[in-house]
């Protein structure tokens, strides 16, 4: 039967290098399906984050040949199989055991985003339109492969002042939804660092969801910001007819 | 040996981050409880992130002659009228309010024309019901609650798991567990308890469900001395994947159906005629689990044993637009293109209606401040569960647990907990690393998966409930043996070793209730009894523990007050 080589890092915050495995090929076989091969047959302490197995609950992020994957729904047959496939842990975080890296700083960010906050006579009636694009946002599965893979983050470690691409969609999401009523582009600007993103457009690349983070999220939010903060004659017209303020 | 852990105090627990769950916590919140959340899984990442069908309530934003009392009649006639009656009309009279707080906390679903809330059709529902958005509905469900949850300030303690509920006497008082992450332990002490920890699939071979499925809040729950109810009532989804092997079980929703998908055999015949001639495709799900387990047994199946779905006759892009997480898994894992040709689908275990037996208004048990919804409770589906009834479920009674159990812990004083139930939970923890030769739990797991598939499935039979039985007691002697290697550090054969004693009980469970069930109703089906039987149609099988033993007895099922008895028998 067919066997696939594959180098898996193995070790802890302190280091670690990568073991082999061999594994048997099954047709339609993904990445996964190898990580529980090698747990049930050869290591059965192989610490690897899973839960759905269907590209739904975003939990099986890894580096697979350098690329961010959802091993849930890396095809073995998309693969090269003359040379070893690796498998690394999310490089942007810190490593915990193997293939589980510690994802804690995401869920800290997320708590400084005012939440989604309509008006009190909200009549709730919204059209299919204006919820669209919306609802591309939400369909992330915060699976942080945009995290991982968006340099700011991954190579210049600015997790102080930058709040990444999945954050900066979850921001759109509230920002365009047509019944929320408050502004969060101060803290687009200043705690969440929009302006350190160069549109390199990685993070699209790597969206299993397919959402479009730069063109339909990070964009329209810089120019938000812009407009608010760096354009001379919209501040001028907006203090003459008064605008709408961000919360404290 | 003195164990070591750290220690957190709330007023209510809540085991499980699922809709369920959470919605608890928000509940529980709302009465000014100090609120902790435990999980195996990441915050936003339990299983209720895979549902996709929508959430089923009388809102009457599309057929407007539905209301509640047509939503209680089809879930009382879908669940066999085996239903707990007080916990379904409850459910249909406040879903529609649920739902609505959904989206003033920010969900957005798909809209009507006139900029409503839009609902489909679903299997067994007279009317569309289902609220949803594209296929994805549990994942909205799921970030609305976990946005509001933490917006509000609820404790959440993410990959831990409880190994043990801690007692005083009847009375909870708390939990003992460990963090997946390093493996050192915690103890919870707490006023109350909720219980939202889900259902059993990993039991089985063929499932959808998530790693995270293994009872292990049955398994709690029984373990303290609550009883269990219905767990012969295993809900076999029709339609899961069948091709490639690594992706058998995923789910493929009854949404498609509900678009208009339809089902055939190899010959190309629209099957269900023969067995729901009326509701064709949309029948309930396990009246089209047998029909198409029927027609494969009986060689009509397709090349890999299932039965055609197609939905290519609708628009492409209408296709992509409402079911696009089914259009990505199937181009993406199976290299087909629903758009273009027909999906190869089977049954697949989906559901546990069975679960911790509790008390209608309060998801209370039986004992004092431990509470259960969402799948991991019994009685409001019955025999069989229509789909979108989850969702509304987990909002419904999640609600309804968490206020109650911040009610009671406003009577309780202390909750002391017990050094010597401690101790032995650590001990039970630890001691698969002390033998060094052993049983593996990855093996044992195999085995257990197809123990159930193969004898505790869809169609059943005495001979073979004896036999599984007899296996899973084999199965639990290996895994008192069970060894693990390595370090309590991230080690997924130790949580599996322990997953495992979660699974080995609900299965045997499963296995007696299904046995003692003489009767064929809802999704239980008795090959050697294939009627349904007017005496069983009055009884549940409730669970308890007695010592070791599993002692199994029957309930009346709650009658219902004659208004609802007339709804219910009406033919209109």
């Amino acid at each position: 039967m067919a066997e696939a080589v594959f180098e898996i890092f193995r070790g802890n915050r302190e280091g670690g290098k990568p073991a082999t495995y061999r594994v048997p090929i099954a047709p339609g076989m993904v990445v996964l399906d190898a990580l529980h091969h090698i747990q049930a047959h050869q290591a059965p302490d192989l610490a690897v984050r899973w839960n759905c197995k269907a590209g739904k609950c975003g939990s099986c992020s890894a580096e697979v040949n350098g690329r961010p994957r959802l091993t849930c729904k890396t095809r073995m047959d998309a693969l090269p199989l003359d040379k070893p496939v690796t498998v690394q842990p999310l490089k942007a975080f810190p490593v915990i055991k193997d293939l589980v890296t510690d994802v804690s700083w995401n869920y800290r960010v997320n708590k400084k985003i005012p939440p989604f906050t309509p008006r009190p006579d909200t009549q709730w009636k919204m059209s299919q339109e204006d919820v669209d694009r919306v609802q591309e946002f939400r369909k992330c599965i915060e699976c942080f492969l945009c995290q991982d893979v968006c340099h700011v983050l991954r190579d210049h470690d600015k997790m102080e002042t930058f709040g990444g691409p999945r954050f900066f969609v979850r921001v759109a999401g509230l920002e365009m939804h047509p019944l929320d009523s408050i502004s969060r582009t101060k803290l687009l600007k200043d705690e969440l660092g929009i302006g350190l993103c160069n549109i390199t457009k990685c993070c699209t690349e790597v969206c299993p969801e397919e959402i479009h983070i730069t063109d339909n999220a990070i964009i329209p939010l810089k120019e938000r910001v812009v407009d608010e903060f760096y354009d001379p004659v919209l501040m001028l017209v907006r203090k003459i007819l008064g605008a709408k303020q961000e919360p404290a | 040996m003195t164990t070591e852990f750290e220690t957190h105090d709330h007023d209510v627990l809540i085991i499980g981050a699922g809709g369920a769950g959470l919605r608890a916590a928000l509940g529980a919140l709302a009465e000014g409880a100090n609120v902790g959340v435990v999980c195996k899984s990441l915050l936003g990442k339990a299983h209720t992130v895979m549902a996709e069908g929508g959430i089923a309530a009388a809102m009457a934003n599309v057929d407007s002659a539905d209301d509640w009392r047509t939503h209680f009649r089809d879930t009382m006639r879908g669940g066999k009228l085996l239903n707990n009656w007080r916990m379904a009309q409850r459910h249909a009279q406040e879903a529609p309010e649920r739902v609505k707080e959904l989206e003033q906390w920010g969900a957005l679903f798909d809209r009507t024309q006139d900029g409503k809330i839009l609902q489909r059709a679903f299997g067994g529902h007279t009317f569309r019901r289902l609220c949803h958005v594209g296929d994805r509905t549990g994942l909205e469900m799921i970030r609305t609650l976990q946005d509001r949850g933490v917006q509000l300030g609820v404790d959440v303690y993410m990959e831990c798991t409880i190994s043990r509920l801690l007692m005083d006497g009847d009375r909870v008082a708390g939990a003992f567990g460990y963090w997946r992450e390093q493996g050192r332990f915690v103890v919870f002490r707490a006023k109350s308890i909720v219980i939202a920890t889900g259902g059993i699939g990993k039991a089985y071979k063929i499932t959808s469900n998530s790693w995270e499925y293994t009872g292990d809040g049955m398994a709690l729950a029984y373990n303290a001395g609550a009883e269990l109810m219905d767990m012969e009532f295993v809900q076999f989804h029709p339609t899961g994947m069948v091709w490639p092997p690594g992706v058998q079980g995923l789910l493929v929703t009854e949404a498609v159906r509900g678009e208009g998908g339809l089902l055939t055999n190899k010959a190309g015949e629209r099957f269900m005629q023969k067995y729901d001639p009326k509701k064709m495709e949309l029948s309930t799900r396990d009246v089209v689990a047998r029909a198409i387990y029927t027609e494969v047994r009986e060689g009509r199946g397709t090349e890999h044993g299932g039965a055609f779905l197609d939905i290519s006759h609708k628009p492409a892009e209408y296709v992509k637009k409402k079911l696009p997480s089914m259009y990505h898994q199937f181009r993406e894992l199976a290299d087909v293109d629903i758009t273009k040709g027909p999906m190869e689908v089977g049954p697949t275990c989906h559901y546990m209606m069975g679960g911790i037996r509790v008390e209608a208004e309060t998801a209370q048990t039986t004992l004092p401040g431990l509470f259960a919804a969402g799948e991991a409770a019994a009685g409001l589906h019955g025999a069989n569960r229509l789909g979108g009834n989850s969702l509304s479920d987990l909002l419904v009674f999640g609600r309804r647990a968490g206020v109650a159990a911040a009610e009671h812990a406003k009577q309780v004083q202390n909750t002391p907990v017990n050094s010597t139930q401690i101790e032995s939970a650590a001990r039970d923890l630890l001691v698969p690393f002390e033998r060094p030769t052993g049983e593996n739990p990855y093996t044992i797991h195999r085995e257990l998966q197809d123990v159930m598939q193969s004898l505790v499935g869809i169609y059943r039979t005495r001979e073979d409930l004896i036999r599984a039985l007899g296996e899973l007691e084999k199965l639990k002697e290996r895994n008192s043996r069970v060894s693990v290697e390595g370090s309590r550090m991230f080690n997924p054969g130790w949580h599996l070793a322990q997953d495992l004693t979660s699974m080995l009980t609900v299965s045997e469970a499963v296995a007696q209730s299904a046995l003692a069930r003489e009767e064929s109703r809802g999704a239980h089906s008795r090959i050697d009894h294939p009627s349904l039987s007017p005496t069983w149609g009055t009884k549940n099988n409730v669970i308890t523990r007695d010592g070791a033993a599993m002692k199994l007895r029957q309930s009346p099922v709650p009658e219902l007050p004659s208004d609802l008895k007339q709804l219910v028998a009406d033919e209109k």
